[in-house]
């Protein structure tokens, strides 16, 4: 062992120097290590809290589940997210999917609508005037008390889910649009007076990309509070969804389902979290340092 | 005769009781001719500049371009700002490209026009670095980007807002030598900002230099009869550039010194 390890470290820096090969390997071997340092404490730290876990509920009088009872329990759950036996019961990938495309739905509106309802009020101030209060008070308003308005109005499950999403995620694009176009630099909107650019043409290559990098601190709140509003609407809403799911499994007594069900929404929101940012990333390259 | 670009007794105030910035400036520029307006900072050059370029409206008088009168921006007006102004988002390519469509967008072609961006920047010597952005290259290189956005305008004036003053000297004389090379190829007329005393006499036909204000006036107007092309290194021992230079310092320094320093 210490053999290996002394001509290895002797060895590294001659092949450095003479094969393009080596530069690969050390390249791989320092990655190697960089991610052993990202990752190591997280696993450390996932070991040790499933120990704790494991101690604390691996006793009959314990209320919730221990991690080896959820592995047993729920083994078909975790291994075939895609499995269908007819009805709802099916795999929670098929849940996951449901309302993954209600939030989709609800939030594209919602970014539709935030943006251009963000440009008018960050670029009038009668719109400001006339719209801002109204649009602080709503957004107070927590997303589940406007699902029985919702339910009233559109008289069907699906749409009153979607409009819930809409009006929970709408907030944030919205406000933070309008700070976007208002902070605009002087020194753009100079450039944009000396080539006359006006009208859609300013809006487009002036405006929008200026204003981007707000926009997409909006959407990336909107998409987080819609991913929380989802499970709340379908747990009253029924049908298919990870929201249904758990307040069924509730029903049925499967806390350990309940928990897996939990880590993969925590998941998934992580994802889209990401998902956002890194097209807010993309998209807005270079506009925020100039 | 009348100049071709007239500046006819400008009063600049901010707010209706205020002081005013700039009190009935008036000047005349020749077609072709390199003018640069100095003084010291807070004396409203800038302002000036700003009216003239249409991005502010002057309070009384106004500025006459070619016989019309001119009070909205313009690309007959072409502005290199001080801290180049470059939208972060596009390549320095789409920079000028954004200009250059918006300007002749109607009157060349879609290759005409990409050629006329390559040539501008090939004017100013950025060919090299035409795809990259804005925050990839270093700042006397963001100002040769401005100036042949601005160029590639083909306008009528050519307003320089102290386009060299965030750079280090170097880049400077090296900015200033490719805008009198341009300046000779080109015969633009141009409206430069400076506080440089050395810029403005190796640069310009005159020399306008403005008291301090409020209520700044133009205290004084200087030709510079220096042939061209001047090079740095002889003017340097050249008593006609001497004489103007000491004629500037002692109008800034001796009789209209910077009120800041002089508290």
């Amino acid at each position: 062992m210490s053999v290996t390890l002394a001509r290895g470290t002797d060895a590294v820096p001659s092949i450095t120097r003479s094969r393009p090969l080596s530069v690969y390997v050390v390249a791989a071997r320092d990655w190697l290590k960089r991610s052993a340092i990202t990752v190591l404490p997280l696993i450390i730290m996932l070991t040790l809290l499933l120990g704790i876990w494991q101690i604390a509920a691996d006793r009959p009088s314990a209320t919730l589940p221990a991690p080896s009872k959820i592995w047993q329990d729920s083994y078909e759950l975790i291994v075939h997210p895609f499995y269908i036996r007819g009805g709802l019961d099916r795999g929670l990938g098929w849940h996951l999917l449901a309302s993954l495309q209600r939030v989709g739905f609800g939030f594209a509106l919602s970014a539709l609508a935030g943006i251009a309802l963000g440009m008018l009020v960050g670029t009038s101030p009668l719109a400001m005037r006339g719209l801002d209060p109204i649009f602080q008070v709503l957004r107070t308003v927590p997303p589940l008390a406007w699902l029985p308005l919702s339910l009233a109005a559109f008289r069907e499950a699906q749409p009153s889910a979607i409009f819930v999403i809409f009006i929970t995620a709408i907030w944030p694009v919205i406000i933070n649009t309008a700070v976007g176009v208002r902070n605009v630099p002087q020194d753009y909107r100079n450039v944009a007076a000396v080539i006359q650019l006006r009208g859609f043409k300013y809006f487009s290559r002036i405006l929008l990309p200026a204003a981007a990098p707000f926009i997409f601190t909006g959407l990336r709140i909107g998409i987080g509070l819609s991913w929380l509003a989802i499970v709340a609407a379908e747990m009253l809403i029924g049908g298919v969804g990870i929201g249904f799911f758990i307040w069924d499994a509730w029903n049925s007594s499967n806390i350990s389902d309940i928990i897996v069900a939990l880590i993969y929404v925590g998941l998934v929101g992580y994802m889209l979290d990401r998902l956002v940012a890194l097209a807010g990333r993309l998209i807005t390259r270079g506009t925020s340092s100039s | 005769m009348p100049g071709f670009l007239e500046i006819d007794h400008v009063t600049m105030r901010f707010a209706a009781n205020a002081p005013s910035v700039l009190d009935r400036v008036s000047l005349s520029i020749q077609e072709g001719e390199y003018v640069a307006v100095i003084g010291h900072s807070g004396c409203g050059k800038s302002t000036l500049l700003n009216i003239v370029a249409g991005l502010l409206r002057a309070t009384e008088g106004g500025v006459i371009l070619q016989g019309t009168e001119v009070n909205a921006p313009g690309p007959d007006r072409a502005v290199v700002f001080q801290n180049h102004s470059l939208l972060p988002w596009l390549t320095c390519r789409e920079n000028v490209r954004l200009a250059v469509d918006q300007v002749f967008g109607k009157t060349k072609t879609r290759a005409e026009r990409a050629d006329w961006v390559d040539a501008n920047l090939g004017l100013v010597r950025m060919m090299a670095a035409a795809d990259k952005r804005p925050n990839e290259i270093s700042g006397g290189m963001k100002q040769r980007i401005g100036i042949a956005r601005a160029l590639a305008m083909q306008p009528k004036v050519l307003l320089l807002d102290e386009p060299f003053g965030a750079l280090d000297a170097l880049t400077r004389a090296h900015l200033q030598d490719q805008v009198m090379e341009i300046h000779a190829r080109l015969k633009t007329t141009v409206m430069m900002i400076t506080h440089d005393v050395d810029e403005a006499v190796l640069l310009s036909d005159r020399i306008v230099m403005m008291t301090n204000g409020p209520e700044a006036q133009i205290g004084e107007v200087l030709e510079v009869d220096l042939p061209r092309p001047r090079e740095r290194l002889t003017m340097a021992q050249n008593p006609r550039f001497l004489a103007a230079r000491a004629r500037v310092m002692e109008f800034l320094y001796a009789r209209h010194r910077n009120p800041a320093q002089a508290a």
